[in-house]
């Protein structure tokens, strides 16, 4: 493949001197790519990018985006351009429309590879930055010499910081598998690629091999033990960032629960089901935007937060009312009367909606990650946290500033005697059971995006609330939010050593051994009815 | 069910009254409890002999029914994790029964479905099995997907002597008299695959990660001893394993990203089944894994799990199968068409395990109207040697191991969801029940036909017995 890579990369010198070329080779080249065979494709994808002619770049980059067709017949090749029209990739005449017969032009994985190589080559001058900047890293990958030139001439042009350093680590990936480049420019290669430091920098360095002169070798290998060490810190700070997101994801489900249990001592095993009503209410709001306002489609999880509380909410308040109300004092009845409520809500959900999973698209501002430092850090991940921050903090200040917050702390304190100071403590249950319930709805939009929205969602976070609600302490919020990050944490940081199965069981065990030591928890409410 | 209200009614009355014992008044507890029993006994004869009677009558009404059509079970989870794969497999078979009945049905009756949902569910999935065999009297099953639950039906099937096709690929290490495998065997699929990476994608580095159950654990098993016999080392081979529906892959596709960065070409393995598939391929995608620097090739993703996905970042990973809803032939074509119809969903994808009903349910016929019969062991007889068409242009034939032979096909994912091949075999491969990678199974066969025996040792010529 290499080789391949090379025959064509050495006629890319004529890209940067683009001299007149000769019209049949490029015409025949276009022919090729109408046989939809994988090798005839690489060769006419060498030749044109080659060639110097000015169609080059838009075929080969319509290629990469399944935007090139081909007549089998005919032999002629069609380019689909962004606007919708159709242009001859021979000749760059505007045609009227594509003709039945033709069909894309297909490729396969080192297919791609070739065309990835072929864009680097002839974007490195591109006016825009980040095709600059991809054509650097796509130059570093592949490392052929024959750009050597036109890399050196684009690193003397560049402005930008950035595409500086990616053009000098570009220029150092040629020259370190240069076989006629000095010792001298080896080494400096060898201590770029090393200042880059990530993984790819590492694979690079691995990749020197007995050919090269014994001081590059030397020099190679401790750049791999250098990035390693480094690699291993960050790795453990991704780990920590991993557990922090599972963590927000354990708090998000679990706070509601921590709100119901401890104000009213109802184990509400519906929990997980209020948390899948947000989801699907996410769901239904999406759909009404996917078809009446298909602009708005970035700002449907902002619509869908107050949606998934009022939903949940409202539902907590009908269970309160109808079922919970009369089955204080007897937790068992409560369990098995919200056990058997979790199935006829899943039931319902399954008839409503069907059995299937429901398809909830990320905005756009979710999708994707980015680097800080040698560590990716997905945004979906980072805006759950947030979220998740922001919940727990309004929820606090709630508590905290409100009088509805005031009544309910003095209801979990002491039912009877918030009761003598003319608290109506059932309107209080109903309230909070209501609050809790909505919590569980807001959570549900935040697992949708990461989640499967199926009937069964509320199975897989049931007993982890309730873990982390037994783990930290019930009826404390802050033992909720303590608790949450440290079996995130710990889970992740089991995960690497004892894969994803043993780590979950290695976590229930420390959690059973836990409660023995400290029944109630890590922050245990203190007081006299509390401990009646 | 009607019955259900009054009896229950009937049953709780007494208890009712001894609740009453608890609050109590005694006087009142007294006369009431004679009062209680005394009506609900009465009660209780009247409503009794009301029953016999409704269920003399439905029972011979329900006899009568038998006659006319012949049953055909259905045995897919329609919810739970696994509902994502099997629901439309559930609409093939009804759709297959339904163009049948229109050709006038078998031996002259109808055919009529009966479809169960054991929900992802495994003991579920026996408990349905014997209740379609036993109380529906059904001719023959048609469902399972993950290996699981074909293990959970095989003791019913064994016992009640009935037929189970098994649509889906598996890991092979079994042929039993009652199951008919027309999915493929790991070397009409996982075999095929690793060769065509090693070959095209030169991958050096090995992940195998897998759902944690049968299937991707014989099956890694087997792609080990095959990667260890071309020479692979065990450090270039990774194998993960995570729970049904498992969510949170972070920290695996960061071990993934690790793993591949050490300067040799790595490509994954897939096992991974169900909808834990769905924020696997999210996460690749938030990671920037490319397919053109790790490829993923899967074994238990078809059109169907891409339908729930955003494919532009995945274009290029890999699935293996046996058939693809791209591939171009008439066959094809005209059964996209029809079932499109059938469902009134113009963008209804098709997929390999649906092929594999499609075979498996004509053989089915073939075999039924050759034998003049639908009893079991007249069917089981017939079928190796019968002959069916698959979609891609070939036709497919039952073996004596009661696997069937198929082309294997390797294909990339589309931006639109679709499979593009990039490799085909030449001729139908015939599937291997006993893999011959493994010391355990290098030396067994399967032979219904000549030996009688699921795993036949060809060096000792002893059959091992249901042993299989």
């Amino acid at each position: 493949m290499l080789a391949c890579l090379r025959a064509f990369a050495l006629s890319l010198l004529l890209v940067a001197f683009a001299g007149p070329c000769l019209a049949g080779p490029f015409e025949d080249a276009v022919a090729k790519l109408a046989n939809d065979d994988f090798s005839d494709t690489e060769e006419a994808i060498g030749t044109i990018a080659s060639s110097g002619n000015p169609l080059a770049y838009p075929i080969i980059g319509a290629l990469k985006d399944e935007r090139l067709f081909a007549d089998g017949e005919t032999k002629k090749v069609f380019i689909k351009q962004d606007d919708g029209k159709v242009i001859d990739a021979a000749t760059g005449a505007a045609i009227d429309s594509l003709p039945d017969s033709a069909s894309a032009v297909s490729l396969n994985n080192r297919l791609r590879r070739t065309v990835d190589a072929a864009l680097g080559g002839l974007t490195l001058l591109s006016p825009d930055l980040a095709t600059r900047l991809a054509a650097a890293q796509s130059v570093f990958k592949s490392h052929e010499e024959a750009v050597l030139p036109t890399v050196e001439g684009a690193l003397a042009k560049e402005t930008n910081r950035t595409a500086k350093t990616a053009l000098g680590e570009a220029r150092a990936a040629i020259l370190l598998f240069k076989s006629d480049a000095s010792e001298v420019d080896k080494l400096e290669a060898v201590a770029t690629i090393k200042a880059r430091g990530d993984q790819e920098a590492m694979a690079m360095l691995s990749d020197v091999g007995g050919d090269q002169p014994v001081a590059v070798a030397k020099a190679a290998a401790a750049g791999v033990a250098s990035i390693q060490s480094t690699l291993a810190i960050w790795s453990t700070v991704q780990n920590a960032w991993y557990g922090l997101s599972l963590g927000s994801v354990l708090l998000l489900a679990a706070i509601g629960l921590a709100i119901t249990f401890g104000v009213m001592g109802v184990i509400n095993m519906a929990h997980g089901e209020m948390v899948m009503l947000g989801a699907y209410t996410t769901f239904v709001v999406q759909e009404v935007i996917r078809t009446r306002y298909p602009g708005m489609f970035d700002y449907s999880l902002v619509i869908a937060v107050p949606l998934a509380f009022l939903v949940s909410g409202a539902v907590g308040i009908l269970i309160e009312r109808s079922i919970i109300r009369f089955l204080y004092g007897r937790p068992l009845e409560t369990l098995l009367a919200t056990w058997g409520l979790s199935l006829v809500l899943q039931q319902a959900v399954r008839t409503l909606f069907g059995p299937t999973n429901r398809e909830v698209g990320n905005p756009s501002w979710m999708s994707g990650a980015f680097e800080l430092g040698h560590m990716t850090i997905t945004y979906n991940r980072l805006w759950i946290l947030c979220f998740t921050l922001a919940v727990f903090v309004i929820l606090l200040a709630m508590l905290r500033f409100t009088s509805l917050g005031l009544q309910m702390r003095a209801v979990t304190q002491n039912r009877r005697m918030a009761a003598s100071m003319g608290i109506a403590t059932s309107r209080v249950d109903a309230l909070t059971f209501g609050l809790g319930s909505g919590i569980a709805g807001i959570a549900g939009v935040a697992l949708s995006q990461i989640d499967n929205v199926s009937p069964n969602l509320g199975q897989s976070y049931i007993i982890d609330s309730f873990m982390v609600v037994v783990f930290g302490g019930v009826g404390n919020l802050w033992g909720t939010l303590v608790g949450a990050f440290t079996l995130g944490i710990a889970n992740k940081f089991l995960e690497p050593v004892a894969g994803a199965v043993l780590g979950k069981i290695a976590i229930l065990v420390l959690i059973i051994l836990f409660i023995q030591k400290r029944p109630r928890g890590l922050f245990a409410l203190k007081g006299r009815a509390v401990e009646a | 069910m009607v019955l259900a209200i009054p009896l229950t009614q009937a049953a709780v009355g007494p208890f009712r009254s001894v609740q009453r014992l608890r609050q109590g008044d005694d006087n009142l507890m007294l006369t009431s409890i004679n009062h209680d029993i005394a009506t609900s006994f009465s009660r209780r004869r009247w409503l009794a002999a009301a029953a016999g009677l409704v269920l003399g009558l439905t029972g011979f009404t329900g006899a009568k029914a038998a006659d006319d059509t012949i049953k055909v079970g259905v045995l897919h989870s329609l919810s739970g994790t696994m509902a994502i794969s099997e629901t439309t497999l559930k609409d093939t078979i009804l759709f297959l029964i339904d163009e049948q009945n229109k050709k006038g049905g078998v031996l002259g009756k109808k055919l009529e479905a009966v479809v169960v949902d054991p929900a992802s569910n495994w003991p579920l999935f026996a408990e349905k099995a014997r209740e379609l065999i036993t109380k529906d009297k059904v001719a023959v099953v048609f469902g399972c997907w993950t290996s699981v639950s074909r293990k959970s039906v095989l003791p019913v099937f064994k016992e009640l002597n009935s037929i189970l096709f098994y649509p889906v690929q598996y890991e092979g290490e079994e042929s039993e008299r009652n199951v008919f495998y027309t999915g493929a065997a790991p070397n009409q699929q996982a075999i095929p695959a690793v060769d065509y990476l090693m070959k095209e994608e030169k991958v050096k580095r090995w992940v195998l990660a897998g759902t944690d159950y049968v299937y991707p654990r014989t099956t890694n098993k087997i792609l080990e001893a095959y990667l260890k016999s071309k020479g692979v080392a065990q450090d270039d081979i990774m194998i993960n394993y995570t729970p049904f529906g498992h969510s949170d892959w972070q920290t695996i596709v960061a071990d993934i990203k690790k793993f591949g960065s050490a300067g040799k070409k790595t490509a994954v393995v897939s096992t991974i089944n169900g909808d834990a598939n769905v924020p696997f391929y999210k996460e690749l995608g938030n990671q920037g894994i490319k397919a053109t620097d790790i490829p993923v090739v899967a074994f238990s993703v078809g059109e169907e799990e891409l339908a729930g996905l955003d494919t532009k970042p995945l274009v290029g990973h890999l699935a293996a199968w046996n058939y693809f809803e791209s591939i171009k032939t008439p066959a094809n074509e005209k059964f996209i068409k029809e079932w499109q119809a059938y469902t009134k969903n113009p963008k209804r994808t098709t997929n390999d395990p649906m092929e594999a009903h499609v075979i498996g349910f004509n053989m089915w016929v073939k075999a039924v109207e050759k034998v003049k019969s639908t009893d079991p062991d007249k069917v089981i007889d017939a079928l190796p040697g019968t002959e069916a068409p698959n979609l891609t242009g070939g036709v497919s034939k039952m073996l004596p191991n009661h696997h069937i032979t198929k082309p294997v096909f390797i294909g990339e994912i589309k931006a639109d969801g679709q499979f593009n091949v990039v490799y085909k075999t030449k001729d139908l491969v015939p599937g291997d029940a006993w893999s011959k990678e493994l010391d355990g199974s290098k030396d067994l066969i399967g032979d219904w036909v000549g030996k009688k025996c699921g795993n036949y040792n060809v060096k000792t010529n002893k059959c091992l017995g249901s042993g299989s």
